[in-house]
Formats: C-alpha cells, sequence, structure tokens
C-alpha cells in the first residue's frame, strides 16, 4: 500500500497506542471522581495536559481537550461570540478554511452576524492592508488556519497577530490541524489555536483548543467543572495522555522529519511539472506535505478510484468536503472553476518513502495515459 | 562568540557583612538546580556569570527564573576588555537581535573596572558613536529609549546585553535558617510557604492527618503542593502527623463551638515539638486575619499562648483574591480546590466561637490527657521525602 492521504488522518504510532492501552488499563477510574482511582486518573491527565501546554509553549490552564480540531473550532468561534456578545457581530476569516470554520460561520450568518472574508494575494497570503482596512469596531473575531487544509497555504500568523495587536478587542482564533507537527509554531500573538491528535499520527477522538488566560469563553457542552469549565464531559484522561504522548513524538527531530519531506516534494513537483495537463496548485508558501494538483479534463474521483485500484491513496480536496463539487480552497487561489473542479491532494508524511514516491509517480503516469486513451483523445 | 548569562544580586548586596554568605547559599543553589545541564559558574561580589550550552539556553533560563535571590539575568556576550573587542561585540549583538526596523537607543556603561582608560561617559559616546555609525536604522535617544545596549567592563572579561529578565528577587533559600510550614491542602498555605521561601527561609513541611475522616487523596493532595514549591527550594521533608485518636479525643471532651480552637492548640504544641526534632527556628502557616473562626485576633491570641516560637504569617494581612492570584502564578491553585476533606474541615462546629477565652480552653483541656496522646504521635510520624518526581511515574505512558 502507498498511503499518501496523511493530511485527511495519519496512521497511529504505536507507542502511542500503547500509551493508551497501558492508560486504559491501569487507570480505570473516572478522573473526575475523588476516591483514590478517580483521583489517580486525574493526576495523569494533568501530567498530560502539562506534557501538550509546554509542548505547545503555554500553561497547562489554557490547554482544553476536546474531541477533535472540529470541535475546538466550534468552541472557539461559539464560545467566543457568545461569551463576547457586546463587543460587536463582525468576523473576519478566509475562502481556505475547513469546512468545521466556514460552516460554522455560515450559521452565525444565519444568527445575524456579518461574515467578511479576507483578500488573498496571489500566493494565498493574507492581504495585510485589506485585514487592516476590514477591521473595525464591530469586529470580534478573526479567524483563519496557519495551514490551509486543501493546499497546504501557510499564513504568517505571527505578523497576522502583530497587526491584531493593535485592535485588542478583536480576538485572534488559529486552526493549527495541518501546521502542528508539519511547521514550528509560536503561539506568542496568538489568542486561541486548534489543533488534533489525528493528525499527529494520534487516535482519532481527542484534540484540544489553546485559550489564552486574558480570554474568555461559553461552553458548547455545559455540565460543570470536567477537565476544564470550558468542556464538559467525564474526562478522555487515556485519550489524552495517548495525545500528549503523539505530540511528542511528532515533534521529535522535526527538522530532520521536515527535510525529508521537503526533498519528497520536491522530486514529486519535479516529475508532475513535466507532465501535460497537470497543474500544480500548491506554491512556494504551502507546506512541503501537501501537492495540491488539477488534472485537467480528468474527474479528480476517477483519478482517485483508478490509483486505488493500485493500493495508492490519496484523496480529491479534503476527506470533510468529499461532497461538494469544487474545491473552494483552489478556486480561491486560481479563480479557475475547471482547476478547482479537478483537482487531488497528495499528501506526504515523514513515513514517506522516497521509493513510495517512485511508485505513485509510475502508477500516476500509467493512469493518466489509459484515462485519457478512454476518454478517446 | 562566547555568551554566558550574568546575573544581578538581589536584595542581598545591601547586606554588607554577610554578602558572602548570601552569595554562597545563592551560588549552591543555582549549582543543585542547574545540576543535570553542563554548566561552568563563576562568581564575584556583584555578579555570577554562568557558561553553558546553547542548546540548554531555554531550560537554564526557565530555572534561573526560579531561583530566589536574584534580582535580574541577562544572556551577555564576553569579549575581552579592550575598545576594539567591545567594538565588535557591540556590532554582533546588535545584529543577532534586531531587524532592520528604526529603534532609538542609549548605551549603558558600567565600569568596575577604575584603570580602564576611558570613563563611563567616555564609554558611552564612543560606543554610541560606534552604533551610529554602523547601523543606519539606529538613533540615540538617551530618555526614552527602545534599546538599551549595556557594556560591562570588569578588569578580566567585558559583557555586552542588551534584555534583562527580571528575577523573583527576595533572598537565596537557606539564608536564613529553616521554618516548619503547616500545609493543610488549602490555598493559602502553598502561597505563605512561597513567600516564606522568597525571604530566604528554608521549609520542611508538616500535615496533620485525621485517617479514616481525611484520605489518602488529601494526603497526595499536599505532596503534590508541595512538589509545586520543588522549583523554589530544592528537596524538602514533608511530616506527616497522625492526628486522628487526638482529634477525636478533642470532639468527645470539649464545647463543639471550641473545638477548632482546641485543635489549633494542640497542632501548635505539636508544631514546637517538631521544630525542636526538627532543628526548626519558627512556624511558617496560611492563617489570614478574619477569614475563619480561628483567625480572629482573640482566637490567634488563644491559640497563639501555647508556643513562644515566633509563627511567620505571609498571608496575614492578604485579601483572599490577592492570595489566589499567587496560588494561580505558582500553579497550587487547581490543586488546592481538589475537593477532599482535610483535617480542618472534618467536625467542623456549626458556630465556631470566634472570641475564645483562653481559661475556658485551659479548663477543658484538662479533661483529657492530651501530652501522652502528643507523645504518642511523635513516635508516628511518618517522613516523606519530596523531590522532583513529579513526571517519572507517568514515563511509560507519556
Amino acid at each position: 500500500m502507498v498511503y499518501l492521504d496523511y493530511s485527511a488522518t495519519t496512521p497511529v504510532n504505536k507507542e502511542v497506542l500503547d500509551s493508551f492501552n497501558k492508560a486504559v488499563a491501569e487507570y480505570p477510574g473516572n478522573a473526575n471522581s475523588i476516591h483514590k482511582l478517580g483521583s489517580k486518573s486525574w493526576h495523569l491527565l494533568e501530567a498530560a495536559t502539562k506534557q501538550v501546554a509546554s509542548l505547545m509553549g503555554v500553561n497547562s490552564d489554557e490547554v482544553i481537550f476536546t474531541s477533535g480540531a472540529s470541535e475546538a473550532n466550534n468552541l472557539a468561534i461559539l464560545g467566543v461570540v457568545n461569551k463576547y456578545k457586546n463587543r460587536g457581530k463582525h468576523i473576519l476569516t478566509t475562502k481556505l478554511e475547513h469546512s468545521s470554520i466556514l460552516e460554522t460561520l455560515k450559521y452565525l450568518e444565519k444568527e445575524g452576524y456579518k461574515i467578511e472574508y479576507l483578500k488573498l494575494d496571489k500566493n494565498g497570503q493574507v492581504d495585510i492592508n485589506d485585514l487592516k482596512s476590514k477591521l473595525n469596531d464591530e469586529t470580534v473575531l478573526v479567524s483563519l488556519a496557519q495551514v490551509s487544509s486543501e493546499v497546504g497555504i501557510i499564513q504568517d500568523i505571527n505578523k497576522i497577530g502583530e497587526v491584531l495587536k493593535d485592535y485588542p478587542r478583536v480576538i485572534f482564533h488559529v486552526d493549527g490541524t495541518q501546521a502542528v507537527g508539519k511547521i514550528p509554531v509560536n503561539l506568542d500573538n496568538v489568542d486561541l489555536y486548534s489543533f488534533s491528535s489525528h493528525k499527529i499520527y494520534g487516535l482519532n477522538g481527542v484534540g484540544a483548543l489553546i485559550k489564552k488566560r486574558h480570554i474568555e469563553l461559553e461552553p458548547l457542552i455545559h455540565g460543570g467543572k470536567s477537565q476544564t469549565i470550558y468542556r464538559s464531559g467525564t474526562p478522555t484522561h487515556a485519550l489524552c495522555a495517548s495525545f500528549a504522548k503523539a505530540l511528542k513524538l511528532v515533534l521529535e527531530n522535526n527538522n530532520d522529519k521536515y527535510n525529508h519531506v521537503l526533498k519528497l516534494n520536491q522530486k514529486l513537483k519535479e516529475s508532475l511539472e513535466t507532465m501535460n495537463d497537470v497543474v500544480i496548485n500548491s506554491n512556494n508558501y504551502s507546506v512541503p506535505h501537501i501537492v495540491n494538483i488539477s488534472i485537467k479534463d480528468i474527474k479528480p474521483e476517477t483519478m482517485l478510484h483508478a490509483l486505488e485500484e493500485k493500493d495508492i491513496y490519496i484523496s480529491t480536496k479534503t476527506a470533510c468536503s468529499k461532497d461538494s463539487s469544487m474545491s473552494l480552497g483552489v478556486y480561491e487561489l486560481t479563480k479557475d472553476k475547471e482547476l478547482a473542479s479537478s483537482s487531488i491532494r497528495i499528501s506526504l508524511s515523514y513515513l514517506t518513502t522516497s521509493d513510495e514516491v517512485d511508485y505513485f509517480l509510475e502508477v500516476f503516469k500509467t493512469k493518466l495515459k489509459e484515462l485519457r486513451f478512454r476518454k478517446g483523445e | 562568540m562566547d555568551r554566558v548569562i550574568l546575573i544581578k544580586y538581589g536584595e542581598l548586596t545591601t547586606k554588607k557583612g554577610n554578602r558572602k554568605i548570601f552569595i554562597n547559599t545563592l551560588y549552591s543553589n543555582i549549582l543543585k538546580k542547574l545540576k543535570n545541564l553542563n554548566v561552568n559558574i563563576f562568581k564575584d561580589m556583584s555578579r555570577m556569570y554562568i557558561e553553558y550550552l546553547e542548546k540548554d539556553s531555554n531550560e537554564i533560563l526557565k530555572n534561573i527564573g526560579e531561583i530566589f535571590g536574584i534580582h535580574a539575568y541577562s544572556i551577555a556576550y564576553k569579549t575581552e576588555s579592550n575598545i576594539d573587542s567591545i567594538k565588535k561585540t557591540i556590532t554582533e549583538v546588535l545584529k543577532d537581535n534586531l531587524d532592520n526596523k528604526p529603534y532609538s537607543f542609549k548605551v549603558e556603561t558600567k565600569r568596575s573596572d577604575k584603570s580602564f582608560k576611558n570613563n563611563s561617559i567616555e564609554c558611552n559616546n564612543i560606543y554610541g558613536g560606534h552604533i551610529l555609525k554602523t547601523f543606519n536604522n539606529l538613533k540615540v535617544d538617551v530618555h526614552n529609549p527602545n534599546i538599551v545596549v549595556h557594556v560591562e567592563i570588569r578588569s578580566d572579561y567585558s559583557y555586552i546585553y542588551l534584555n534583562e529578565y527580571k528575577g523573583l528577587g527576595g533572598y537565596p533559600v537557606g539564608t536564613l535558617g529553616k521554618c516548619l510550614a503547616m500545609l493543610s491542602g488549602g490555598i493559602d498555605s502553598p502561597v505563605a510557604s512561597y513567600l516564606a521561601l522568597k525571604r530566604g527561609i528554608k521549609l520542611d513541611f508538616v500535615y496533620f492527618e485525621a485517617i479514616p475522616h481525611t484520605s489518602l487523596e488529601a494526603r497526595n493532595k499536599v505532596i503534590n503542593l508541595a512538589r509545586k514549591l520543588y522549583p523554589y527550594m530544592g528537596e524538602a521533608r514533608l511530616i506527616i502527623v497522625p492526628f486522628t485518636k487526638l482529634q477525636e479525643a478533642i470532639y468527645k471532651n470539649c464545647l463543639e463551638n471550641y473545638s477548632i480552637t482546641i485543635m489549633r492548640r494542640m497542632m501548635f504544641r505539636i508544631m514546637e515539638k517538631l521544630t525542636k526534632r526538627f532543628k526548626a527556628l519558627g512556624i511558617v502557616n496560611g492563617e489570614s486575619i478574619g477569614q475563619v473562626a480561628s483567625q480572629t485576633l482573640t482566637s490567634m491570641n488563644v491559640i497563639n499562648s501555647v508556643t513562644n516560637l515566633p509563627v511567620i504569617r505571609p498571608v496575614a494581612c492578604f485579601d483572599k483574591l490577592e492570595i489566589i492570584d499567587i496560588a494561580k502564578k505558582i500553579d497550587t491553585y487547581d490543586i488546592s480546590i481538589l475537593p477532599y476533606e482535610d483535617c480542618c474541615t472534618i467536625f467542623v462546629p456549626k458556630h465556631p466561637i470566634i472570641n475564645p477565652n483562653l481559661n475556658t480552653c485551659l479548663e477543658m483541656e484538662e479533661k483529657f490527657d492530651y501530652n501522652s496522646m502528643i507523645e504518642e504521635i511523635l513516635n508516628n510520624l511518618q517522613v516523606i521525602t519530596i523531590d522532583n518526581c513529579e513526571n517519572t511515574e507517568y514515563s511509560d505512558i507519556l
């Protein structure tokens, strides 16, 4: 099997799974119970929280465990607007966002919020002047992804956060789901930050929202204090522990892993560039882990299934938006409906080998020919 | 270029005669704290210098930020004490630390080597001129500069640095002897302990335990609270006092509304014995005036009359919210609010007396032989070492 869909989800690291199994077996108590078993689980949860906090460079009380990044994104957006109702009803974002951001904002639009999309330059970077011109007294939140999930565009969250410092009433939320473990993350200028375990070789079902001390949130799930007062429910201490482990492991030798992926990316792109009718949508501002391409006249799904026959797995757009027909992210970058409706995403990992890339390229070329032939070209 | 961490001493510089003791204590505290890292530490009467490996810099800065007795610290570039080397180093420091945006600056020279041929003001001019010539984006502002370029000229080497981190202040822990701190598990006592440490007092801790009325979780809570103070104090002991029988006797023999008052008197009697055994000079606790019935001035009088030892109450005059702020800062708050009973919260009378009478106390205490109970307690103490084993128990999972 050649798995090239790491941005959809990653295989669970065996050490992470071991952590989870051990935690489940040895810490059976409810972390909210006050007996010995409960407090044992609580302490494990606390240690896990602390580890996540220190790896992300924040304080322990700034980590809120959630069920994943979508919940973290929802909690960030809805938590802020519900808490700071009096501040205004204007929210800024971009069209590169994940559906858990865009759909939540659409819901708010129905509730009377004004959602504006920031202008991007030709490289997909947020236009700072446009940002400044759109910020006003009504703006309560700016939400954007540090790395966009479809095309992999990196936004300079430090610079944007710096600009937002002049607007102390505006809260800055960053969706870091595709960034953590791939590129360095610095949260100095960020108020809220979401990320997830299953994108960093951890288990599905746990994620976190980093919430800086000076920000308040209205919880989505009520029920009193659990791991934090911002998210009730029995703490999933074993999942949280496995998440802490996954985070620690993914950040080890980060540089080497990045350089490895960069090399594969270059190899992949060099070859794709030579192919007729293949357009690379990712650019120099994309993480090397994500290579988004469009294949003219071939439906992305057709290619996906053709590759699947040879045990190669990629995705069309993001896994979470497979229902609609066009990639908003690609359209936003290229303004080309054809490219946007024929894009596929190849996502690489430090686990990917050079041989796997070779195999992919070989099969891809063959399939490209076959599919064109079938179309009668 | 060699970089060192330059440490400025706290209040200790004012204590002329004892300066050496203070500096040596600080030196050994820093040495202990950094014992797992590859460092060389040099000290003189006004500064300490730590040579370190670049990869450890964050960890060292974090550690230095947790040591009492340090006024400020910075990452300084070390160079030969001559004008050319100093100029070269200043260029390097600014290149390493600044971008191309415009900044205002001033130079602040300290010349402890008075044989250096230029005085401080001349040095400021020479180095300021050099900076102006080298960097187009920098201009002088001696009143309100964005950046202060510190130049410290000493006989052997000179040190150049920009930013200063604020240290914790206070005295090095241990310079002023040892006290025993009473830890209940609440919010106040860890904060009181932290503040006592800040004034250079070394601490061991005492926890009164009333199993089965209190649980092992309550004990663990206290252990975890003490551990939170580990970064500031190093290793310490936690003395666990088996209080059950005595506490039950109090409730059997005394008026209900006096039970807390008598209990506190018994605790202080035990504390006095413990200070002798553990060679301490006083008691530290988290009493805050007026917070509860046993903390009115009348109560304090009646309770305190069983001992002549100094009882240090660092948070006596703090508001609860001020105490909570510190508890959050030192990360004990979340542990303190865990819901386990401690020996001050079990058997709480409905209406504890706020103006107890000493004679009434004495009369009630005559009714039972508390001395032999205290004797028995002292023979059954448990002592736990508080060390830095925080995460180790999870190393197989996390």
